[in-house]
């Protein structure tokens, strides 16, 4: 039944194969690159759209803070600027946990989302679904309140059980802060 | 076509991958968090099991033995991969929640493992049935596997949640529940099943 293994068939074979499947998968990307891009695109406009109040323009921006880029999106609202959508990542429990967290002008965060995580299924995966947790940030003033989890004196309620995710979280939302203080100074005042 | 029809259901019972040949437990253990990401990654598995079987089964003939492992591989990696690409294109949510495992069906001794001992030595039709009949019996068992899990580490079913709250056993949706829960559906699954 098999054909005899001599070197030519092998290569023929082997070669033949490989050519075939790499111009499948060639036409294959083709066809599927504009849906994949079309949909990492609706998927960073819904994160924005969730985490800043209503715009009409946005500009991609970035600004480097203490040797870390920080890459923002700055939406306006007919000429004003209404708020920075920062993209924030830190290392998580599981792995890289990146965040969309947007501060209006005067520094006040008006919500988050999470971009993509690697944490813990039914634990630090939390940080996703949890509605306590995720309500919290709506209007987290940093200049009244402490960013950091109440276990380290800090006023963000952790996770149960996920109290390394959490800090990791306050984290990224921190230093998104402190990203959006070193642009936004011309802002206000 | 009742021999075909034999092949289908032997999958689900008799040839049960997961229950009886214990075939491709890392994905087994590792996607079965809860209901819908089991159905997922069986209907994902499905999806290139059956049409690696066929493909395999085709070029069987005119692939030396030599190399027929890796040429079986390129041809399951490339469906694979083509399985990557449409979802990442027509269900981004359910990429996510499985993206890092669908690469790993490449390495998945289910899909091989019916190449080596099946797809090479049958036709096209029966290979494309016992595809389909270790893909559903695969897509079972990770349904009931992550709908047993899902009911007592998030204490909801296919999402929808009957306890009101986060209190499930949490120890049920991390690795040792997947292990223990495997080990008790085998013992059930063989009592069930197993005539001798």
């Amino acid at each position: 039944m098999a054909a005899q293994s001599n070197l030519k068939n092998m290569v023929l074979v082997l070669g033949a194969t490989c050519l075939l499947c790499s111009a499948v998968l060639g036409g294959a990307y083709a066809l599927t690159k504009e849906p994949i891009d079309a949909a990492a695109v609706a998927k960073t406009n819904k994160a924005i759209g969730a985490v800043l109040p209503a715009f009409d323009e946005t500009s991609y921006e970035s600004v480097e803070v203490d040797g870390k880029t920080y890459n923002y999106y700055k939406a306006s609202q007919g000429g004003k600027t209404v708020g920075y959508a920062v993209e924030s990542s830190v290392v998580g429990f599981g792995g890289p946990l990146s965040l969309m967290v947007g501060i209006t002008p005067d520094g006040v965060v008006y919500n988050t989302s999470v971009l993509s995580h690697a944490e813990t299924p039914g634990l630090g995966a939390k940080c996703s679904t949890d509605e306590k947790f995720m309500a919290q940030w709506a209007g987290f003033n940093p200049a009244e309140k402490i960013l950091s989890v109440k276990k380290d004196g800090g006023d963000v309620d952790a996770i149960t059980a996920s109290t390394i995710t959490s800090r990791a979280y306050t984290e990224a939302v921190k230093s998104a802060v402190e990203a959006v203080k070193s642009i936004g100074g011309t802002d206000h005042e | 076509m009742s021999k075909n029809l034999k092949l289908i259901t032997d999958g689900l019972v008799k040839n049960n991958p997961t229950f009886v040949l214990l075939l491709g437990m890392c994905p087994t253990l590792a996607t079965t968090t809860s209901a819908v990401n089991g159905l997922s990654m069986g209907l994902a598995t499905l999806f290139v099991l059956v049409l690696s079987n066929v493909v395999i089964s085709l070029i069987a003939p005119v692939v030396p033995d030599k190399v027929h492992i890796p040429v079986y591989i390129v041809v399951i990696a490339t469906f694979v991969t083509l399985l990557q690409l449409l979802m990442q294109a027509y269900t981004p949510a359910m990429y996510e929640t499985l993206g890092l495992f669908i690469p790993l069906i490449v390495v998945n001794c289910i899909v091989l493992g019916r190449a080596e001992a099946f797809a090479n030595k049958n036709g096209v039709l029966a290979s494309a049935c016992d595809g389909l009949g270790v893909g559903i019996g695969f897509t079972c068992s990770l349904t009931v596997l992550g709908l047993v899990r899902e009911i007592l580490g998030s204490g909801s079913a296919f999402g929808w949640n009957f306890i009101g709250g986060n209190d499930g056993m949490l120890a049920f949706v991390m690795a040792p529940g997947a292990f223990l829960c495997l080990g008790y559906l085998m013992v059930l699954f063989n009592k069930l099943f197993k005539k001798n």
